[in-house]
């Protein structure tokens, strides 16, 4: 596991004191049917944005907490990291998209057969946000609205 | 912070329908966070499917983050160490 100790220390010292923001009452949903038969659609927060889309702002005060919808058939190589924080090691995501925003292994599995269907777009945002006001409100919700209404059965979320 | 963000959306999704899991880098951080469904993975920030060019490593854990979903007797927050 990733432990505090490898961030340095200004970075330990706000975590220490950041005021999380607990998920309470924590909703659920069963899975309706088996995965073989689901849709799946990924959810990153290493702030990939797609060619020809408008990159992540890195001047947002608290962060910035909108997102992007990247097409299933994306290439992955194509893809640009914006993510803000240099709290972690970008060179693994550089190097290998996937580890972030594994869309290639859940093509594989859709062909496989483990899961039913890849949705057509997936959702990317950039995780560093402090104050996620914004997000709770606003984009986290309209996220979810459009992954709703593809119809999509269950999400893969990835941070880095 | 990435943690918390992928925390918040993951229970968006779930109000709306759509169940979820999670990976997770810091197991205090999510368990201050609560996501719904959650796997914690053993490796570096920067890194929440292994290593790069590794697919095996990589559908591994997807793999083991799918079973959380299909595993009827859970209940939330559900928080499981991804054991290699």
């Amino acid at each position: 596991m990733a432990t505090l100790d490898e961030l340095s220390l200004p970075v330990r010292l706000f975590l220490k004191a950041y005021r999380w923001r607990a998920v309470d009452p924590v909703p659920w949903t069963l899975l309706r049917r088996p995965l073989s038969e689901c849709r799946l659609a990924l959810v990153s927060s290493a702030g990939f944005v797609a060619p020809g889309q408008e990159p992540f702002s890195d001047s947002v005060k608290g962060g910035d907490s909108s997102f992007r919808e990247i097409p299933a058939g994306a290439d992955v190589s194509a893809l640009t990291e914006y993510h803000k924080s240099w709290a972690f090691d970008h060179s693994g995501v550089l190097r290998d998209p996937n580890l972030g925003f594994p869309i290639d292994r859940v093509r594989e599995l859709a062909a496989s057969g483990r899961i039913g269907s890849v949705n057509p777009r997936h959702i990317s945002f950039m995780g560093s946000i402090t104050a996620p006001g914004r997000l709770m409100r606003n984009s986290a919700p309209e996220a979810a609205r459009r992954l709703a209404a593809d119809g999509v059965d269950v999400a893969l979320l990835v941070p880095v | 912070m990435c943690n918390q963000t992928v925390g918040l959306v993951a229970a968006e999704l779930e109000r709306q329908g759509i169940s979820t899991v999670s990976l997770q880098l810091l197991r205090e951080i999510a368990e201050a966070v609560r996501p719904p469904r959650a796997l914690v993975v053993p490796f570096p920030h920067g890194y929440p499917l292994g290593q790069p060019d590794d697919p095996a490593v990589q559908h591994a854990v997807i793999e083991a983050a799918l079973r959380l979903l299909e595993d009827p007797g859970l209940s939330p927050p559900v928080l499981e160490e991804y054991r290699p």
